[in-house]
């Protein structure tokens, strides 16, 4: 922003930055920081308002009225349903087995990438953006062709009795590789910027590597972890597709929460569907608060500090 | 904030991982229970029928007996069993899904249909029409579908057993009123599908297109299926028309041997399959609107619910059996994809 330029009109924030590049024309007159008349303002302000109220709020309050449709103990009923405490066991069952393993392995990852320099690492980091860009279907059939009875591994799974497809292994299996990439992600920018200046200082000071990691490392990115657990936590909850696959669908036993709010709307019990997915979504508006409160509070140790 | 400071990742790891073991240990299961691995339509009627089988079964030798169920589209679920899902019988929409099983694994015999009484299909259904009340469109038979201006919903017969029963329908009735003429068939069977506004992948995603997006004019639906609709949504909102000719249609069973003797289920699923051609298994299916084998075992009033017409087995000579029909019909580049190919190709 050194090179000289005009207050762009089209421009329609420029950013405190602009506003000081241009101390001496603007002296001793104060300007609004945008260009736009009140009518243009009030209408894209509630063209905004609109669309999140179609596209968001709307959905939202829709699961909640279903759910209650026939009133409280209806509600309480479809969430007591032996079916309905199965999925929601299930998709408990799921987060707290695959999160954790997921943590560990971005963690590491991260940690490798920023601190070191190897052979093949932009093909490493690429790798662990697949999930993103693989659709969740096919996630999970690439795991039946892998470990299912046909599979690569099914012959010799068979041969021990193992079930990993449409079992909780293959569930585990396909919601990781769908969240892999949440908390690497998350922390790899931050690493990278932080360098290793931390660590060598550490080290030079004759802490071990292990000390260095817990006392140096770790809680210099464990905000962004807790950031990255949360996202990956909430994804893990509520994949759909790649589960659908290697599920088997067995009523009350290998259904997760998604799962079972498509088949109570399919039997035509919209109540229940809805009663299952209002914990769905309950479960990302806490989420959402998490997700806030640690960016408020911790908003900097959240992202990588630039210019400093 | 107290909490975020006291909680480090670490502990939190920690937790989860002790949660982990906690959720994990919940005893699951006492004893061998039996999965019926079965489509779409049939979800109320073996809800029914599990529990009166279990009564059954604790009644014959004293043990309780755990059942479970996977639903899905037929086609997708026999797949699933040849993947490895460990069912130990199969309840499917028709014989080819069950003959896939047989061929691409060695878990059931190739003679499997000559296993149960009337070709391993113990209750039979068709195909009819549902329509929007007061069927305002005036469609009694299948050369209404094709009147301008009429939308018809119905599956991929790609995906869904239930929609190659609604082909197969369309087929025989054009096949009698055409005397055989193969391009008259052809003819109306593609003018059929250019009325199809959408191709769900199952039954009950084509049911949930007409009923609850409020899609087409006429769903070509399983006559139990419609019924279901009927009774879930409201007898003053729909009507079934039943056609001049339709499809009998043999959803079939099967013992998946090959998992039941890993499980040392073998003996309860016979039994399992059988009981569905006793007088309380014909009652249900009935009760469930699936027209059953012995009509004199199930309640008159449930009997008297289905309408009387022509119905096409898949054994006549019009279509020669499954293995004929799919290959010829559905098999790739077989008549569903010449018939529905763009123009020009």
């Amino acid at each position: 922003m050194d090179h000289p330029m005009p207050p762009a009109p089209a421009s329609p924030t420029p950013g405190p930055s602009a506003a000081r590049a241009f101390p001496s024309r603007r002296r001793g007159r104060w300007h609004p920081p945008t260009t736009e008349t009140a009518p243009t303002r009030a209408v894209l302000i509630a063209g905004a308002v609109l669309f999140l109220l179609l596209v968001l709020l709307a959905p939202l309050i829709s699961v909640f009225a279903e759910a209650l449709a026939d009133g409280l103990p209806g509600y309480v009923a479809a969430l007591t349903d032996p079916e309905a405490l199965s999925a929601i066991r299930l998709t408990l069952l799921v987060a707290v087995l695959s999160v954790p393993l997921n943590a560990l392995f971005g963690l590491a990852a991260a940690w490798a990438i920023a601190k070191f320099e190897f052979p093949g690492k932009s093909l490493f980091i690429t790798v662990i953006d697949l999930p993103f860009s693989i659709s969740p279907v096919i996630a999970g059939l690439v795991y039946v062709l892998v470990y299912g009875a046909h599979g690569v591994l099914g012959p010799f799974l068979q041969a021990h009795d193992l079930q990993v497809v449409f079992a909780l292994p293959g569930i585990v299996l396909a919601t990781m590789f769908v969240t892999v990439p949440f908390v690497a992600r998350e922390l790899i920018p931050l690493m990278q910027e932080q360098g290793t200046g931390d660590e060598e200082a550490a080290l030079s000071l004759g802490a071990s590597g292990w000390q260095t990691f817990w006392r140096v490392t770790l809680p210099n990115v464990k905000w962004a972890l807790l950031y990255g657990v949360l996202l990956c936590n909430a994804r893990a909850m509520g994949e759909f597709g790649a589960v659908a696959v290697v599920s088997g669908r067995i009523r009350g036993f290998t259904n997760t929460m998604p799962l079972q709010v498509e088949i109570l709307y399919n039997e035509y019990n919209t109540v229940a569907a809805f009663a299952v997915a209002s914990l769905l979504a309950v479960l990302a508006l806490a989420t959402l608060v998490l997700k806030t409160l640690l960016e408020w509070r911790y908003g900097d140790a959240l992202m990588a500090r630039r210019g400093h | 904030m107290r909490v975020f400071r006291t909680l480090t990742p670490l502990a939190l790891v920690r937790a989860a991982l002790v949660g982990g073991a906690v959720l994990a240990a919940t005893p699951v299961l006492a004893q061998a229970p039996l999965l019926n691995v079965s489509y779409d339509p049939t979800r109320e009627l073996y809800r029914d029928y599990n529990l009166a089988f279990a009564a059954h079964w604790k009644e014959k030798t004293g043990q309780d007996i755990e059942i479970r169920q996977s639903h899905g589209g037929s086609g997708a679920q026999a797949r699933a069993v040849i993947d490895g899902l460990e069912a130990d019988v199969v309840t499917l929409a028709l014989a080819s899904d069950i003959d896939a099983i047989a061929k691409r694994t060695d878990k059931v015999p190739a003679d499997w249909q000559a296993r149960l009484p009337d070709h391993s299909a113990p209750y039979t259904s068709t195909i009819v029409f549902l329509v929007r009340a007061g069927n305002p469109k005036a469609i009694k038979d299948w050369d209404d579908l094709i009147r301008p201006g009429v939308e018809v919903i119905t599956p991929n017969p790609k995906t869904s057993g239930g929609a190659r029963w609604n082909h197969l329908a369309a087929w025989a009735w054009a096949a009698q009123t055409f005397g055989g003429d193969e391009d008259k068939i052809r003819a109306y069977i593609a003018e059929l599908y250019r009325h199809v506004p959408v191709l769900d992948t199952g039954a009950r995603g084509a049911t949930t297109t007409f009923t609850k997006r409020g899609l087409g004019d006429v769903l070509l639906a399983w006559e139990n299926e419609a019924f279901l609709a009927l009774n879930e949504l409201g007898p003053d909102q729909y009507e079934i028309v039943v056609p001049s000719i339709s499809i009998l249609a043999e959803p079939t069973v099967a013992v998946v041997e090959g998992n039941t003797e890993k499980h040392g289920t073998t003996e309860v699923a016979t039994e399992y399959l059988t009981y569905l051609y006793s007088p309380v298994g014909q009652a249900l299916a009935a009760r469930h609107y699936y027209r059953p084998r012995h009509p004199d075992f199930a309640a008159p009033q449930d009997i008297a619910r289905f309408p009387a017409t022509t119905l096409i087995t898949i054994d006549d000579p019009l279509f020669g059996g499954w293995p004929e029909a799919q290959a010829r019909h559905f098999g790739d580049g077989g008549l569903f994809d010449q018939i529905t190919a763009p123009p020009g190709q």
